[in-house]
């Protein structure tokens, strides 16, 4: 092959290298080795809450290297699948509005509101729809129509909350009276301990814990002791590439070898035992703790984020008199399940019958990294 | 002239002559369109005894310049290269734009001298062409409609139902550099400065793949030509292994893609193997041609990458998997609609 062009931008070089050494097929298999002796015979029913490792695992091919006794869950890690019936609902509604642009990640465009309809369909009736790659490109879009209300579809964990904080102190700062947000964040260790205290774990445990990497860089170890301390329950902070989930798959197991609970970090490349103060301070600043409810799951106390009342005119559902609506779940659809661990895709009656990528009946098959969608692209052919 | 596109070029009066004549004839001159006819008059040499193949394209895309490309080269170079994969030597082309009034003329000119440049590049003669004005609205900038024509260089023909178990797959070169590109010009995403669309023409290239294959005494055995432009190597790949009632089994180690590329998309959280490509194309033939094949399109300027990455195989019929860099093996299934960057 002729030689590639050298990259004038070095940070992607050196993360580049570093990505090709840990997709290295012999230390991948070395941890697979790792990973059998310190099982012994014996299960791990370990759970990832995060779209990006459920995507990884099955991109890289590592769950067809697993293995048999290493059961892989998804749990609710896909910040769209988690989003409730009765949110998208609100936002469907709200781009009917007139005077209103939505302003939104890629990911949101295809869920099905109760009715089926999306905000693509939405679009293509003359609503105003715009994708963003940063909530800061709102803002620039608020500036650009003054005479309208840009709101942003604030959709997304610990990682993604912090930046849209920083965006309404940014709104505020330049004075823009015409932006709000609709904060849907959730915050993950409120999803985590309902998970434990599901009757269900009885029956069909979570035996430990892959945590999101992402989430994590935000909030270090603390938030997630009770894991181990009240439940006794291995977890470890784990990165993306393929010898990453390797060796917190080896952590995990080797803990409960030793029948040993702790919650241990993997991925100190990117994350810092600390996690990052300054940005939850931000958060701290903007939001407090609230109720809210996870599709499939309903109302988990304090797993969600609203606005401080010192930022209401930011706040979309006190600036536009939002309300979420009662819907009734979708008939059939068994997304909460699924989101919880207790069926894999393929067990849900609708997967790959009426719920296709082309036909979502809920967000877990929507969205790309929603571990339906995972299974329906990576591995319709798996007997699952 | 005035320095935007008004209403009246498209009027069929003297403004459109105007336009016609400064814009379009000053680029793309040759004496089949120079007459000005209502048709051009094609010279058919009577020792082509082969069919003719033809394929029209319309092409609009935001926005209208990007690095490695734009509008006006990925007009004629999308029409040969369709053209060129079903085996046609095309000579011809026909070009309609429809314009929405307004348009800077700059940007009109600069459009149809990339199509003039990508024409003599590829020794296609534009020798018809529309013009239409919209009004403010009715459509983005500009669109463009191309249509292409050649006689087929050999029969039996390569076509997407040819691919046979056992015959290896080739690509010309690193895939998903043009669907990068066009979506970082777009949403003006600063970190993707090294990506460039890989908009060139592919006769060259076809032309150098069919020679090689006839001194092999082999020409009709090149079964599958398809170049992978929206939804990718993956999609394209899929489609054939539909259409031929085969499996194909990738090798994730050897498809070419640029680090850069690589490495925005992994940022994005997108899959460069869906990503749109308008400069290579995916090559079928059997296990004996393979080597042949792949030195040949090696010895051209724009299949200096080209890599065989793949079998076809006869079980699982219409599945294409992907043996990923690990060592494990996946689906590598098609995309229900385009890729989009995800949340974190």
């Amino acid at each position: 092959m002729a030689e590639q062009p050298t990259s004038p931008n070095p940070a992607f070089d050196t993360s580049s290298r570093l990505t090709a050494a840990l997709r290295n097929p012999h230390l991948c298999h070395s941890l697979l080795d790792r990973l059998r002796t310190a099982l012994d015979g014996r299960s791990l029913r370990f759970m990832e809450v995060c779209g990006t490792h459920t995507v990884s695992i099955f991109q890289s091919g590592l769950r067809s290297l697993l293995p048999e006794q290493v059961r892989h869950l998804s749990g609710p890690g896909c910040p769209v699948c988690v989003t409730h019936d009765a949110e998208v609902a609100a936002f469907l509604d709200l781009a009917g509005r007139d005077g209103v642009i939505l302003a939104t990640f890629g990911d949101l465009l295809r869920v099905p509101g109760p009715g089926g309809k999306s905000l693509k369909h939405a679009k293509a009736q003359g609503a105003r729809v715009e994708i963003v790659y940063s909530p800061l490109d709102a803002l620039t879009l608020a500036a650009e129509h003054p005479g309208d209300m840009v709101v942003f579809l604030g959709i997304g964990f610990e990682t993604t909350a912090p930046t849209v904080a920083a965006t309404i102190l940014t709104a505020q700062q330049r004075g823009l009276d015409n932006f709000c947000v609709l904060s849907l964040h959730k915050l993950v260790p409120p999803a985590l301990r309902a998970l434990l205290d599901d009757p269900q774990q009885q029956e069909q445990p979570i035996e430990a814990f892959l945590l999101p990497g992402h989430v994590s860089t935000i909030l270090g170890l603390a938030p997630y002791a009770f894991l181990a301390g009240e439940y006794h329950v291995p977890a470890v902070v784990g990165g993306f590439e393929p010898a990453d989930i390797l060796l917190a798959l080896c952590l995990m197991a080797e803990q409960r070898r030793d029948g040993r609970a702790e919650v241990v970090n993997a991925y100190a490349r990117a994350v810092d035992d600390g996690g990052n103060p300054r940005a939850r301070a931000l958060l701290d600043q903007c939001f407090q703790p609230a109720d809210a409810l996870w599709r499939g799951i309903g109302r988990i106390p304090q797993s969600g984020l609203a606005l401080r009342e010192g930022f209401a005119r930011f706040d979309a559902m006190r600036r536009l008199d939002l309300r979420l609506p009662d819907v009734p779940p979708l008939p059939g659809c068994r997304c909460g399940q699924v989101l919880k661990g207790r069926l894999t895709p393929p067990q849900c009656p609708l997967f790959g019958k009426a719920c296709t990528p082309a036909t979502p009946v809920g967000p877990c098959m929507v969205s790309t990294e929603g571990s339906c969608a995972a299974y329906f692209k990576y591995a319709r052919n798996e007997d699952c | 002239m005035d320095d935007c596109i008004l209403l009246d070029a498209g009027s069929g009066g003297r403004a459109s002559q105007r336009l016609i004549s400064q814009c379009f004839l000053r680029h793309f001159a040759n004496p089949l369109l120079d007459r000005m006819d209502d048709a051009a008059l094609l010279p058919v040499s009577s020792s082509h005894n082969k069919p003719l193949a033809m394929s029209t394209d319309s092409y609009t895309v935001t926005p209208l310049f990007f690095p490695g490309g734009s509008i006006g080269t990925l007009a004629v170079h999308g029409t040969v290269n369709d053209v060129s994969m079903l085996g046609g030597d095309v000579h011809y082309l026909s070009c309609a734009f429809i314009i929405e009034e307004g348009l800077p003329l700059a940007t009109l000119d600069k459009v149809a001298a990339d199509m003039a440049a990508a024409a003599r590049e590829a020794g296609v003669q534009i020798v018809t062409g529309d013009t239409k004005v919209v009004q403010r609205g009715a459509c983005d900038k500009l669109f463009i409609n191309t249509t292409g024509i050649g006689h087929l260089l050999v029969q039996p023909e390569p076509s997407g139902h040819r691919a046979r178990p056992g015959d290896a797959v080739l690509v010309s070169g690193a895939v998903g550099d043009h669907g990068l590109t066009i979506m970082g010009s777009r949403e003006g995403l600063s970190f993707l400065t090294d990506v460039r669309s890989d908009s060139a023409p592919l006769n060259g290239l076809v032309r150098a793949v069919f020679t090689a294959a006839e001194a092999a005494g082999m020409p009709g055995e090149i079964h599958v030509l398809r170049d992978p432009t929206r939804g990718g190597l993956a999609t394209t790949l899929n489609e054939i292994a539909e259409q031929s009632g085969v499996s194909i089994e990738l090798d994730e180690q050897a498809i070419p893609v640029h680090e850069a590329v690589r490495s925005g998309c992994s940022f994005l959280g997108l899959d460069p193997l869906y990503l749109a490509n308008e400069g290579k194309c995916l090559c079928i033939v059997p296990e004996t041609l393979a080597d042949t094949v792949l030195a040949a399109m090696r010895a051209t300027p724009y299949g200096q990458e080209a890599a065989r990455i793949g079998t076809v195989g006869a079980e699982r019929a219409g599945q294409v998997v992907l043996r990923t860099l690990i060592g494990g093996q996946r689906l590598l299934g098609m995309l229900e609609g385009a890729q989009l960057p995800r949340i974190c």
